[in-house]
């Protein structure tokens, strides 16, 4: 393959912020989840976890709760507001004041019909679920102190509230306060949780899980699972399982299982222990094979249960989602500058010369919005970034994409639709809207253009399918056939014009716009298969981009490590060492042909933000080590370890 | 050679008692435990060991109460027998042959007439590291000798390890780890689960299966592991679904977990030495015992919840009382994986001085197979962890008369420079015990090779040599009285250093009347006068360095023995200062016996170690014997006898003032004994085992011996013995009817005849009549002992010379008098009620 002059670029602080709720939607197998700046992502957990939608946060929104309602999303915070999010065009739909302080949690009742949260003032407020918004429809008793937790029977005629210092319990239809479960000391019940037989489980600030029986009000049993608070409750909709997070960083498993081997008669007994974050878990679910964990470090823990997935497959491996899923950095090539995206500003390097030592480069330029919500590519030719005022019809757009020669500028808008903007060096003008044929009213989630045969190209990926469009005539081009997994990544090579595009599930395909049909090498690949251990690789790959000397070359990179596909040599066969950088550099010249394969991989960086290849034929690698994050975190719960 | 049939190597005392988990009995009154070839019963309240129960002939690899019968016991052997025992009475009931070693015996209440022993693999090469469990069914015959031939395998590919072995909740399943499996064994569907582990975990901890525990009431096994994890399973009868939690204290492998018997809490111990007590669903409440001295081995916990007992490491068996108070310690010798003091003797207490627990002189009495007390040499806390270099005591010495104790502590680290102390411990009268005088830090620059006191009685001062790797040897002497302080006693300070061409010496030794030192540097042997320092000869055969030096004792002072790695032994006379004789032997250790001129030296031939007993004036050895035991015997010692031994036979004269102790390269202690011994010691333990189950505390033995003088003293009293026809068989009977335990008896029917005519009194003189009557009364009396045996014994001493005087006014005048008949009325009044309620019951 060769070598390159690496720009190692390290200097990307990119800090995501931490995880706050989590709600999982067993029917679509989503996972929405909230982080600390009001930023909501939606998981795809049925193709391969990936990072689907992001919504960015806004400023003095702190979302403390989610709620799916079927296929809608509710989210609710500290400013008192509950929202409703579009997820077609990833924006918040409409907010409803609720009027009782800042809200601490919400719920709904299994019908889907009510919406409850609880409120600073003591208060508990019932909503109506209609089918365009919500409706207030009634306060339950209220209470002397904030209601911290909630949960409805499945049954919807009860519903416990975890309290300071107590758990009450309401009658869903008459809003009366039925009993409550007071506690000795000062505690923050945090999380309570109603079974379907009555048991109420609670996790409070003493650290301790407490089994109630919600019918008598009685205490059970009590596990005291850690020193510091228990935080958050999931239950597996078997109600066989409950998780517990701990401000220790610990996930506590429960299990109801008979004490002996014939009786029926279960009990709650703590079983396993499991330790994966260095920080509070403030969210937890409980999906039907794993246990999903989120909290103050950041990042996603995916961790399957072992009892209810095949051992060793790609099922059972846990999975640490810590970056997001898509490219925050862009690269011009021919000018060598790179763009850094922020939540709220951009930053603007210039890639410098390197003495030996180390890399110079420059900071040139930050640019600042109050929250970016889309993206801005650097015009491939021109040297300097250009800032003029944009219309107005741009106002939310998610993608930008430069066509080749810089003249046009295409933006995703909602609906589906792509705005074409022509730009010069004074102005900007709106020229056209690329409208999809059907009336899906989903936004575009990725896009590219290209230059091809004087005809300007661009594509559109909206969840599972690519459209292109011409962009000269305007109008739609072909549409690549719909593969079931989401693409990852896509791009469009400049001389052969083959579409190129990387799924979540590891699938590449190679498109040719002008065939209009998978290309040859595409179809031996799809008929030889991928090598087990690139379909085993548990991040997507977020960029592809291709090398200007050699056009068989394709070089993609996901988080642990970058490829280069050379089209010309044979695809590895399934028996074949897929890393075999090193054993073919031990071998002489005649062997080293025999051995090499088409994926070329290097590992050598880890935690990878971008790799490009700039015109001079250097690459540009971008990382953000782990660690560096990890130090960048505010310090954890001070824990006594053994031996120190 | 000369061959000696009555004179035995046996094992005497200092054998382990923490080789296999103890057992507690059911009323927690005894305590069973495997001790080498035999099983000891303590008693938990006094610590006394009650029974020995010896018929094994192999070493005994587990013991457990019948669970049919909570008066009997199995025990296993490697010789392939299980015995049952009754254990109150020390009576070998039965003897059920297998026919191949036996490593450990496992019982459930619920499989009767069934016991599940584990043996080595048959048929298979690797045998010696695979093992099955066995069912055995016993069969039910009345013989003695019993031939157990209905085995059936359970579980095979298992540990040897008794602790990995354990039956669940019911007998409904049965428990094995191995390595890193466990297996689950359900009876009733015959069907079984195994769950293994990854060998390592992702933070380095091994994950290795020690021992497993299964609750009584609950399907929980709790497993204990070599990274010192507890792990507690459930839902184990799903291939899958299986569950475990992780409980995690120790930071050493857990060597021994155990459910009490409720199964409210769950004990764990290991290397740490603290038991840990966890609550069971409430993991995280735990309460510790800490300080138990030495690493668990064991815990055992009583049928009833009340005691708890935990084996160590340095053979020692603690009971605890419900987890709070050590209410008793059963110490055996200590031993540990080897002995850097020689074997001495305190020539105060007559008892075996050794190395005990770490940086501990350990005062063990042989004569009553108990450890006296551990002397605290070092005096710095002891890190219970593996692989840390810790001061140890390496050289011990007593003077002659026993006042002065020197001690040697070393701790050499890597890296570091040798840390030595000599330290000198003065007897108190006061205390009874050594108190420490003179800490000398660094005594030496190298290691100290050998240290000796000088053996003079009748001097006024004390001197200590001492020799070492550093090319010098000091004397050390106490300085009469330090100037610079008065108040302060005296101290010891160095006196003379010598050296002899810069040569290293190796051994020192004085001769019996302290005239003379003889210090070896390598080959050659210097004669010093102790008294000027000066050097009087020198006495050298070359090639080899000296390996041991002896002085003769008594008649044969004027010699001095030496052994010489080149496998010689010579002789030199001190007088002619030349070589009186020299054989060639490979002699191990040479050691002079200080009561007499006899010396011993064990010869390493062949893997097998000789003895021989010499004087130094005879060429001809007093006796031989060889194959003593295998491997080389680097430790022994002559221990004075407290009586001396009349043995008139020439080959076992040497044993009779003081007897010849030694230590195998396994560490057990032996020692030879003759046939008269042997025939005393049986004599005394038949005495010891008249009475029944009450603890031979020496409280008792104290009360005991005291009443049997005075019984013996009532004969002459009476002054009727002579005269005294037969007694009736009654008294007899019914002592053996109630000493006798209920399941041994034949039927009541068959007794109640024999027993009512014993009671029929023949009419002869009405004297003898009523001493019948005493007879029966105190029989009577006797089994009251057995309840309230203080109260009795308090009150038995007015009663005897009650009725001692009364039978003397009797003898005087022998005519009754009314109170008398009286009196015998009511005895036999009494008598037949008593019976009646008897027959009741």
């Amino acid at each position: 393959m060769g070598e390159f002059k690496v720009h190692r670029v390290r200097f990307f602080d990119y800090m995501p912020s931490a995880i706050r709720a989590m709600a999982f939607n067993s029917h679509t197998e989503r996972l929405a989840l909230v982080r600390a700046d009001g930023a909501l992502e939606i998981f795809n957990f049925a193709d391969h976890y990936f990072q689907e939608k992001v919504i960015p946060g806004q400023d003095g929104r702190a979302v403390e709760a989610l709620c799916w309602v079927g296929q809608r999303l509710f989210s609710a915070g500290l400013n008192g507001e509950i929202t409703e999010y579009d997820l077609e065009n990833l924006r918040p739909r409409y907010t409803v004041e609720a009027y009782g302080g800042p809200i601490w949690t919400i719920g709904s009742n299994k019908q889907g019909t009510l919406l409850m949260v609880g409120c600073e003032d003591g208060t508990v407020k019932m909503f109506e679920i209609l089918k365009e918004r919500i409706q207030f429809q009634r306060n339950l008793e209220r209470q002397k102190g904030r209601i911290v937790s909630l949960s409805w029977h499945p049954s919807g005629t009860l519903i416990a509230a975890g309290m300071m210092d107590m758990i009450r319990i309401f009658n869903a239809e008459t809003g009366k306060e039925m009993q409550h479960d007071p506690e000795s000391r000062e505690v923050v019940v945090w999380s309570v949780a109603f079974l379907s037989d009555y048991t109420i489980i609670s996790g409070d600030s003493a650290g301790k899980v407490q089994i109630w029986d919600g019918l008598t009000g009685t205490l059970v049993r009590t596990h005291l699972v850690t020193k510091w608070d228990v935080l958050c409750l999931s239950v597996s909709q078997d109600e066989s399982s409950l998780i517990a997070g701990t401000s220790e960083g610990t996930v506590v498993q429960f299990q109801f299982i008979s004490s002996t081997v014939d009786q029926q008669e279960e009990e709650w007994v703590r079983t396993r222990t499991f330790k994966n974050h260095s920080h509070d878990v403030r969210a937890l679910a409980h999906t039907e094979t794993a246990v999903v964990s989120g909290g103050m470090d950041t990042q996603l823990v995916v961790r399957p249960l072992l009892d209810k997935v095949e051992k060793n497959t790609q099922e059972s491996a846990m999975r640490k989602i810590a970056l997001p899923h898509r490219s925050l950095v862009c690269c011009a090539k021919k000018a060598g500058l790179l763009l850094f995206q922020f939540p709220d500003h951009l930053e603007v390097w210039r890639v410098g010369e390197s003495d030996g030592h180390g890399e110079e480069n420059t900071h040139t330029h930050t640019h600042t919005h109050t929250h970016t919500h889309y993206l801005i590519l650097p015009s491939p030719s021109s040297s300097s970034l250009q800032v003029s005022k944009l219309p107005k019809d741009l106002c939310l757009g998610h993608q930008l994409c430069f066509s080749s020669d810089s003249t046009k500028l295409f933006a995703s808008s909602r609906h589906s639709s792509v705005i074409v903007v022509a730009l010069n060096q004074l102005e900007c003008k709106y020229l056209h809207t690329l409208k999809p044929k059907s009336g899906e009213s989903r936004l575009a989630l990725f896009f590219s253009s290209s230059y091809f045969q004087l005809d300007k190209l661009s594509i559109v990926a909206i969840e599972t399918t690519v459209t292109i469009y011409g962009s000269v005539c305007l109008q739609l081009h072909c549409t690549v056939p719909i593969y079931s997994s989401c693409p990852t990544a896509i791009a469009i090579h400049p001389t052969t014009s083959h579409l190129v595009v990387v799924h979540a599930d590891q699938q590449i395909f190679e498109y040719s716009l002008v065939q209009k049909e998978y290309t040859e090498w595409s179809r031996k690949l799809q008929k030889q298969g991928l090598h087990s251990l690139w379909l085993e690789r548990d991040t997507p790959v977020t960029h592809v981009t291709f090398s200007l000397k050699n056009p068989a070359h394709i070089i993609l990179h996901d988080m642990f490590m970058f490829c280069i596909i050379d089209q010309s040599l044979p695809l590895p066969e399934s028996k074949t060492l897929l890393y075999n950088q090193m054993t073919l550099r031990s071998l002489p010249e005649q062997e080293r042909i025999r051995h090499s394969h088409a994926f070329k991989i290097c590992k050598n960086f880890k935690h990878v933000m971008c790799v490009s290849l700039l015109e001079d034929h250097s690459l540009v690698v971008v990382e953000r080590p782990l660690l560096d994050m990890m130090s960048q975190l505010p310090a954890p719960v001070r824990q006594k370890k053994f031996a120190t | 050679m000369v061959e000696h049939g009555d004179i035995r190597v046996v094992h005497r005392g200092g054998s382990k008692i923490n080789f296999r988990k103890p057992v507690i009995t059911n009323d927690s009154r005894f305590l069973l435990c495997a001790s080498g070839e035999s099983v000891k019963v303590f008693s938990t309240s006094t610590e006394e060991c009650i029974h020995d129960l010896r018929g094994h002939t192999d070493l005994v690899t587990g013991v457990l109460i019948k669970p049919s019968n909570h008066l009997q016991a199995f025990s296993c052997s490697a010789d392939g027998t299980v015995r049952l025992w009754d254990f109150t009475d020390g009576i070998l009931i039965k003897t059920y042959v297998i026919g191949y070693p036996i490593f450990s015996i496992h019982a459930s209440p619920h499989h009767e007439g069934v016991i599940f022993v584990v043996t080595p693999m048959q048929g298979d090469k690797r045998s010696g590291e695979l093992f099955q469990l066995v069912a055995v069914h016993l069969p039910q015959s009345g013989d003695q000798l019993v031939e157990a031939r209905e085995l059936s395998a359970v579980l095979t590919g298992i540990s040897s390890n008794p602790a990995a072995t354990v039956f669940g909740r019911g007998g409904e399943y049965i428990a094995s780890a191995n390595g890193l499996q466990l297996e689950v064994y359900f009876f009733k569907k015959q069907k079984a689960y195994r769950f293994s582990l990854k060998e390592d975990n992702k933070k380095g901890g091994k994950n290795t299966f020690t021992c497993v525990a299964c609750h009584p009431n609950d399907d929980c096994i709790a497993t204990g592991h070599e990274d010192g994890k507890i792990r507690l399973w459930r839902n184990f009868n799903h291939k899958k679904e299986y569950t475990y939690s992780t409980l995690h204290w120790h930071h050493s492998a857990v060597s021994s977990l155990s459910f009490t018997p409720e199964g409210t809490n769950l004990l764990s111990g290991g290397i740490e030495s603290v038991l840990v007590q966890w609550r069971y669903n409430q993991e995280n409440q735990r309460d510790f015992l800490p300080r138990l001295g030495a690493a668990i081995t064991h815990i055992a916990v009583s049928p009833d919840g009340a005691l708890y007992c935990t084996s160590h490491s340095d053979n020692k068996i603690t009971i605890i009382q419900s987890c709070v108070k050590v209410s008793a310690v059963i110490q055996g010798l200590v031993k540990g994986e080897s002995v850097g003091t020689d074997l001495m003797i305190d020539p105060r207490s007559k008892s075996l001085v050794l190395n005990g627990k770490p940086g501990h002189l350990q005062f063990y009495s042989l004569q009553r197979d108990k450890l006296l007390y551990n002397l605290d040499i070092v005096q710095q806390e002891y890190i219970h962890e593996s692989g840390l270099q810790q001061f140890e005591v390496v050289k011990a010495a007593f003077d002659a008369s026993g006042n002065w104790l020197a001690t040697v502590e070393e701790r050499k680290q890597k890296g570091a420079e040798l840390e030595l102390n000599l330290k000198l411990w003065a007897f108190d009268e006061q205390t009874q015990s050594f108190v420490l005088n003179t800490t000398i830090s660094a005594p030496h620059e190298a290691q100290i090779t050998g240290m000796c006191f000088s053996h003079a009685t009748d001097s006024q001062t004390t001197m200590l040599v001492s020799t070492s790797k550093d090319g010098h040897f000091k004397a050390w002497q106490l300085a009469a009285q330090s100037q610079t302080d008065a108040d302060e006693g005296p101290s010891w300070s160095c006196d003379f250093v010598g050296a002899y061409h810069g040569l290293v010496p190796e051994c020192c030794s004085f001769s019996a009347d302290g005239s003379l030192l003889a210090v070896s540097f390598q080959e050659v042997v210097t004669v010093w006068s102790p008294a000027s320092w000066e050097l009087l000869t020198t006495l050298s055969q070359p090639p080899k360095a000296i390996r041991n030096l002896c002085f003769g004792r008594l008649s044969c002072s004027k010699y001095l023995l030496g052994t010489t790695d080149s496998n010689l032994l010579c002789c030199w006379n001190l007088l002619t200062c030349s070589l009186e004789w020299s054989t060639s032997m490979d002699v191990s250790l040479l050691l002079a016996d200080p009561l007499s001129e006899n010396m011993a030296a064990f010869c390493c031939q062949a893997g097998c170690t000789d003895l021989f007993v010499f004087k130094p004036s005879e060429p001809r050895p007093l006796f031989s014997q060889k194959a003593v035991c295998s491997g080389m015997v680097t430790r022994a010692v002559f221990a004075p006898r407290e009586e001396m031994l009349e043995s008139c036979e020439e080959s076992s004269q040497w044993l009779n003032r003081s007897q010849l102790y030694f230590l195998t390269q396994y560490m057990d202690l032996m020692t030879f004994t003759t046939k008269t011994e042997e025939e005393r010691l049986m004599a005394s333990s038949k005495q010891l085992v008249i009475d029944d189950s009450v603890a031979m505390t020496p409280f008792y033995l104290l009360l005991g011996k005291h009443r049997q003088q005075q019984q013996g003293g009532d004969d002459p009293q009476s002054g009727v013995s002579a005269e005294r026809t037969p007694l009736p068989q009654g008294s007899v009977a019914i002592k053996e009817l109630l000493q006798t335990p209920a399941h041994v008896l034949p039927s009541t029917s068959f007794l109640c005849s024999m027993f009512v005519q014993s009671l029929l009194i023949s009419v002869t003189d009405s004297r003898e009549e009523s001493k019948h009557a005493e007879e029966e009364m105190e029989s009577e009396k006797e089994e009251e002992d057995s309840e309230e045996e203080i109260e009795s014994s308090r009150t038995r001493p007015e009663q005897q010379a009650a009725v001692g005087g009364g039978e003397a006014a009797e003898s005087a005048a022998p005519a009754m008098t009314k109170a008398q008949v009286r009196e015998l009325r009511r005895v036999k009044k009494l008598d037949h009620s008593w019976l009646a309620g008897l027959l009741d019951s």
